[in-house]
């Protein structure tokens, strides 16, 4: 659908009464240095940042969309595609890296059946590579939608994902 | 505003601490919350409610306390005895120690006769090298006191070196005394903190901003998220100092988004500081405005080079731009700035209470004061620690660190991260400072130490922190962006065992015009890895070589 279309300029529109979007740009469109600040509270209460966000921000921000995408596509931190409900990020900084996390990467890879990077087709869950958590002497660590397991084996990766798809269960995507 | 009077904060929290009969302080970091700490305060709180020992007893939850291995750990000080240190804990044995050393020590002081046997194993001595050998400026209060408690900051001494800046030294006298304590930059950089000051006093500009570099991202440590997440108003103050130094119009904290604890706890920091007329205007009534302000990373290594993290706070891409102009000129938004680490910000209050003169008396020549290191790998307590400049890598990984949990040799300690080398176990005797460690191909970094035993592969260790530089390069000059690429093909190669031997020469060849011709200090730093293994581990290279019956084949 083209972005000048009328039905596109009312999603538009409706996007940004949206409350987490009109809360950003309340709390930040008067401060400096504020577009990857916005851009952190949309990631945070959507999980990535849809384009009709990103049109709204520019309009309401006075940013040229090809700003706030060149920000967007340069730092790791965004997602521009709706992520999996349990994203697990799995520590590959050094300590990590040097007690094995390669093997758990594998294992999630292998279980949940979604590559480094991708989401499970069931929008279940997300795998992805993080560099350095700071939990070293707990190395190797992953954390899964902000719980944080340490010391981890393949063998643990079973019982995690498990736990996971438990506590999503009632919750069908 | 009133105006703060510190001595009567001090003098109502020593009031309080007398109350108690003992102070249980419990760490509250990243990493033992990770091990289960909040399960673990809860069974004291409960048990101490249960045992009416909560009203005798201080509950301190604290920043890091070092030992991140062995936690979720809590320290016991009942007055008059020896303070106990129980690691690995989890509820019921927290439970425990109330019921089984808190209870008895307090109730029937006279019959207790210590830690009961079956809770020795778990405990540590606080005797132990790993504490004794440390020397502690930049944590002194972080698992000492509650990290968001102002009043706990200022009862330990808290925001005296601001208040001695501000009411009896200029802000020459300020930047003389950080070049008399010879501080050098904690970001792995190593310049003279004093000179950027004066270099940035004497730019004039409509604004100037004094900036917080907290965008750690070396993979393998965590010491500016510690010292944010265990004692953030030391930071604090040493931003403040800082910008009254060299005239900052406002401050701003560059922090990883990936350290949401540090964050929080830096954010509720500052309010506190501002309703205390710590920040904002006319500080403490001495006529000084200066607010803080936090901005956030988004996960690129880059942007802990200072023009990169710049153009990050102004909303841009991480792209580092040519120096000169450096920041002291045209920085944020074109104006006059002066970056500083998290750790180099956190030394400067200190240094003003107790003169520059005292914290030139620690460390060797060149490299004055204290250094923080995140201690991992192959050791046995690997942690946080702080010692001494010039102390040998040795004595850390040794003593301190207490060899290799494995039991097996040391092969090598990697320091600086991806921008630093492998120090081989035959040169560990070398005293950790920035001008030995360079010497040597590596570097002093951030803080990063990982230890290394025999199961270690260099070869693959290379490869690692090249993948990484090659991940983060921004792309923007092509001697990283191409040449990390390049490099990594080779190490690829090599790793596959279908290397030849002219691919060695050209590793080194490649490495150094990358380095020499890389526009930051990502590319200038990222053939590091390879440049330091394969001089110390070139064996271990020509040992993954294409032997040569396979040639051809």
């Amino acid at each position: 659908m083209p972005e000048n279309s009328a039905s596109m300029t009312e999603k538009i529109q409706k996007i940004g009464s949206e409350p987490d979007v009109a809360a950003a740009v309340r709390k930040w469109r008067k401060k400096r240095g504020s577009l990857i600040m916005v851009l952190h509270e949309i990631q945070n209460s959507r999980g990535y940042v849809p384009r009709e966000v990103a049109l709204y921000l520019s309009r309401e921000l006075g940013t040229p969309l090809a700003s706030i995408y060149e920000a967007l596509t340069f730092y790791h931190y965004f997602k521009l595609e709706p992520p999996g409900k349990a994203v697990i990020s799995v520590c590959t900084g050094t300590a990590c890296y040097l007690k094995g996390s390669q093997a758990v990467v594998d294992e999630f890879s292998r279980e949940i059946g979604a590559a480094v990077g991708a989401s499970t087709e069931d929008k279940m869950f997300h795998l992805q590579c993080v560099r350095c958590v700071g939990c070293c002497g707990l190395a190797p660590v992953a954390i899964v939608n902000g719980k944080t397991y340490g010391r981890l084996t393949p063998a643990d990766v079973k019982k995690i994902v498990q736990e996971w798809r438990d506590h999503f269960k009632d919750d069908p995507a | 505003m009133p105006k703060v009077n510190l001595n009567e904060i001090r003098e109502r929290k020593r009031a309080e601490a007398e109350r108690f009969q003992a102070r249980l302080f419990v760490c509250a970091s990243t990493g033992c919350i990770a091990s289960g700490c909040k399960a673990v305060m809860a069974a004291i709180e409960s048990g101490l409610a249960s045992h009416s020992l909560d009203k005798d007893i201080q509950v301190v939850p604290t920043g890091c306390m070092g030992l991140c291995s062995h936690g979720p750990l809590i320290r016991v000080e009942v007055k008059g005895r020896q303070p106990v240190l129980y690691v690995e804990m989890n509820d019921m044995l927290a439970r425990l120690v109330v019921a089984e050393h808190l209870e008895p020590a307090i109730r029937r002081p006279d019959s207790f006769p210590g830690v009961p046997d079956f809770l020795l194993s778990h405990t540590i001595s606080l005797d132990t090298p790993f504490f004794t050998e440390q020397v502690k400026v930049v944590l002194a209060n972080s698992g000492r006191i509650v990290p968001e408690s102002i009043d706990d900051y200022i009862a330990d001494g808290g925001y005296q070196g601001l208040e001695q800046a501000l009411t009896r030294m200029k802000p020459e006298e300020v930047i003389r005394e950080i070049l008399q304590s010879g501080l050098r930059g904690r970001g792995g950089g190593g310049f003279p903190t004093g000179r950027k000051w004066e270099l940035t006093s004497k730019i004039q500009g409509p604004e100037k901003f004094i900036i917080c570099n907290g965008d750690e991202g070396d993979p393998g440590a965590y010491m500016d998220r510690s010292v944010l997440e265990g004692n953030p108003h030391a930071v604090i103050e040493g931003m403040l100092i800082a910008g009254y130094a060299i005239g900052a119009t406002s401050g701003w904290f560059y922090v990883r988004a990936e350290y949401p604890l540090a964050v929080e706890r830096l954010d509720k920091a500052i309010k506190a500081a501002r309703r205390y007329n710590l920040l904002g205007k006319d500080i403490m009534g001495r006529g000084v405005d200066l607010d803080l302000d936090i901005r956030l990373g988004a996960g690129a290594f880059v942007c802990g080079e200072e023009t990169a993290l710049i153009a990050s706070i102004e909303g841009k891409r991480g792209n580092p731009t040519p120096r000169p102009p450096y920041p002291a000129v045209k920085g944020l938004w074109g104006m006059p700035s002066c970056v500083n680490n998290v750790e180099t910000l956190a030394n400067v209050p200190t240094i003003i209470k107790r003169g520059g003169a005292w914290f030139a008396s620690m460390g060797t020549e060149k490299s004055k004061g204290t250094k923080v290191f995140a201690l991992t790998g192959k050791v046995r307590h690997s942690g946080l620690i702080e010692v001494p400049m010039g102390i040998s890598l040795r004595r850390i990984v040794e003593s301190i660190g207490g060899g290799t949990a494995t039991g097996k040799k040391i092969k090598a300690v990697q320091t600086g991260g991806p921008s630093g080398g492998v120090i081989p176990d035959r040169e560990l005797d070398l005293p950790v400072c920035y001008d030995e460690l360079k010497k040597l191909g590596s570097i002093m970094g951030s803080g990063g130490m990982i230890v290394m035993d025999e199961d270690d592969d260099m070869v693959d260790i290379a490869k690692f922190y090249l993948g990484f530089t090659v991940d983060e390069s921004c792309g923007k000059c092509s001697p990283c962006r191409i040449g990390g690429k390049q490099l990594l093909i080779l190490m690829e190669k090599i790793a596959a065992g279908r290397g030849d031997p002219e691919d060695l020469e050209n590793l080194g060849r490649l490495a150094t015009a990358m380095k020499r011709a890389s526009l930051c200090g990502l590319g200038q730093t990222a053939p590091n890895p390879v440049l330091s293994t394969l001089n110390f581990f070139l064996d271990e290279y020509r040992a993954r070589l294409r032997k040569p019956e396979e040639m051809g084949a």
